[in-house]
């Protein structure tokens, strides 16, 4: 974990709301795994108060990407920023998606729900590199909310696209299309990034078709380093049932230990 | 060096602990200290306090916990906490390595969940001071806690204060009327310091949706929106307390925390800033001892309580 103050922003691409940051911060770039995060300074002054977490969205020698879309005051101001201005970002954060060995030859899904794709590139690389197969699902309510998918396809991914709207890919959740393509061919892992009720449903899906699913959770947070306990989820674990830190143990938990509000 | 000032004294005396400079980790805001080590050395601090203790492991408020509003952070975590075995099994062997004051909040559903966390932790080697919560707002209905009467503030510390091996600080809560009577109460029964302000009882709405923001409907508001308000009821207990003043509400930088101290505060806490920098607290220590040099301060216990009110 580092504080990188000076952070310089190397690359801005947009695409309406959704940016795409490219940034030189090579300590935490090394270090980074996907599933991963970043606590992102707003505003130099206090107000917006708190970082903005912000998952990974690739990482390499050099530095890391972010994928956001402007959700707030606090993502306005950040996507104000031009190339050549610098950041101030704590990272890496949390625990990320599991990737190991014994997934060489493995298939996997990989499901994002509009901006909950951002850290799914950076482990769709990571996951080619160490011989598993990913497959990925991304959806947005129009056609204007998933403009990753050329990103993917040009690295040469496999991508499945879906629309609230129709208006590009199958009509429909992007947990629809994900649940369509497991009857055609069932992954040995689903990873899965976005908004509460996606994972949800999601959980709910790999769970009926008996395939293990790795979701990542979004929340508020406070510090993003496990002092305040803002960012709490309801985990299950040997100790029985209780509020857990999604910057700590997570983001990234497996479905089954998830529960979920009535 | 010719022209070099001479390095600022920055050591302060409460009378029952001496601490290296006037900085402390609020409570609620440091975790147990350890989340912190990657990002500062603890012992450039004065020390830090520990998050609430209750005696059993706590669950806390569901969420959202959490909500920020102009320039500060409501929050209702609900005290959600380890309890003291664990704290005393687990955490407190860590603490007891670095040389800085550990004081640990203490927390209870009633006056004996008090009593009995600190008879605990009175077994325990490694902690400098207790400070007490009685008035964290999140905890019962509207906000309700014993720092809210001065009654309910002298029974508790006195009965505390008749037990502990270890000094007291009592944190007081700015949800009241007069903070200076209750403070009052809580330096007649015996606290050694007393510890302002906790959070103040807020709530945010979501207009879209008519609900409110955070899962407890209260929460208490910190951060620098609070400052103004923390900075006058400072000085109003510390120009009419005999014991010393740890004050704090929205410090981000050394000098806010010099203004709390020319206010009357004899060190302060630094909370919320650790959450936007992790660093904070450290930074500000630097700062203090900078603004000190550049003012011809020899030692910064010197500022204290010398605002110049008419």
């Amino acid at each position: 974990m580092t504080i990188e103050r000076n952070a310089r922003l190397r690359e801005v691409q947009s695409w309406g709301d959704h940016f795409h940051f490219a940034v030189d911060a090579p300590a935490v770039g090394r270090e980074a795994r996907p599933g991963q995060f970043v606590m992102v300074k707003v505003a130099d002054g206090p107000d917006p108060l708190l970082r903005r977490p912000l998952g990974v969205h690739d990482a390499g020698q050099s530095g890391i990407e972010l994928f956001f879309k402007v959700a707030g005051r606090g993502t306005e101001l950040l996507s104000r920023r031009k190339p050549g201005d610098r950041l101030d970002l704590i990272g890496p954060l949390g625990k990320g998606f599991t990737i190991n060995d014994r997934m060489k030859g493995k298939r996997a899904h990989l499901v994002g729900g509009g901006r909950g794709i951002a850290p799914l590139y950076f482990l769709a690389r990571e996951l080619a590199a160490a011989g598993t197969r990913p497959t990925v699902f991304y959806g947005g309510r129009t056609a204007a909310d998933i403009p990753l998918r050329d990103k993917f396809e040009k690295a040469g991914f496999e991508i499945l696209c879906s629309t609230d709207d129709g208006s590009f890919g199958f009509a429909g959740f992007v947990t629809d299309l994900a649940g369509r393509e497991l009857d055609k061919t069932k992954p040995d892992i689903i990873y899965a990034c976005g908004p509460d009720p996606m994972m949800k449903a999601l959980a709910a899906l790999a769970a009926r078709r008996h395939v293990p699913v790795e979701l990542s959770l979004e929340s508020i947070m406070g510090c993003g380093l496990g002092a305040c306990w803002g960012c709490v989820h309801r985990i299950k674990s040997e100790d029985g049932d209780g509020w857990v830190k999604i910057c700590e143990e997570g983001p990234v938990f497996p479905g089954e230990r998830v529960l979920w509000p009535e | 060096m010719a022209g070099m000032s001479k390095k600022a004294d920055l050591a302060v005396d409460l009378g029952f602990l001496k601490l290296r400079n006037p900085v402390l980790a609020a409570s609620g805001t440091f975790g147990y200290g350890l989340e912190f080590e990657p990002y500062l050395d603890l012992e450039k601090l004065g020390g830090f306090v520990v998050k609430g203790l209750y005696y059993k492991p706590r669950e806390g408020n569901p969420p959202p916990r959490l909500v920020e509003t102009a320039s500060g952070l409501i929050n209702a975590i609900g005290l959600q906490g380890v309890g003291v075995e664990a704290f005393a099994k687990k955490v407190l062997p860590k603490l007891r390595g670095f040389k800085t004051a550990v004081i640990v909040n203490v927390c209870g559903a009633d006056d004996d969940e008090y009593a009995a966390v600190i008879e605990y932790l009175d077994g325990q080697e490694g902690i400098a001071a207790y400070e007490l919560n009685i008035s964290c707002p999140n905890i019962k209905k509207d906000g309700l806690c014993p720092a809210l009467s001065p009654k309910t503030t002298f029974d508790l510390v006195k009965r505390l204060k008749a037990t502990s091996r270890r000094p007291l600080i009592t944190k007081l809560s700015p949800n009241v009327t007069s903070v200076v009577e209750i403070a009052r109460a809580a330096e007649e029964a015996g606290t050694d310091a007393v510890a302002l302000v906790n959070t103040f009882l807020a709530m945010a709405i979501d207009l879209e949706t008519r609900r409110p923001k955070l899962g407890n409907v209260f929460g208490g508001l910190s951060g620098p929106a609070i400052k103004p308000i923390a900075l006058r009821m400072v000085h109003q207990a510390a120009s009419r307390l005999r014991v010393p003043v740890i004050g704090m509400g929205g410090i981000m930088t050394g000098a806010d925390a010099l203004e709390f101290m020319v206010a009357g505060a004899a060190a302060v806490e630094v909370g919320t800033a650790n959450f936007v920098d992790p660093d904070a607290a450290v930074r500000i220590v630097g700062e203090i001892e900078r603004w000190c040099e550049a003012h011809g301060v020899a030692a910064v216990r010197e500022v204290v309580g010398t605002v110049k009110t008419p």
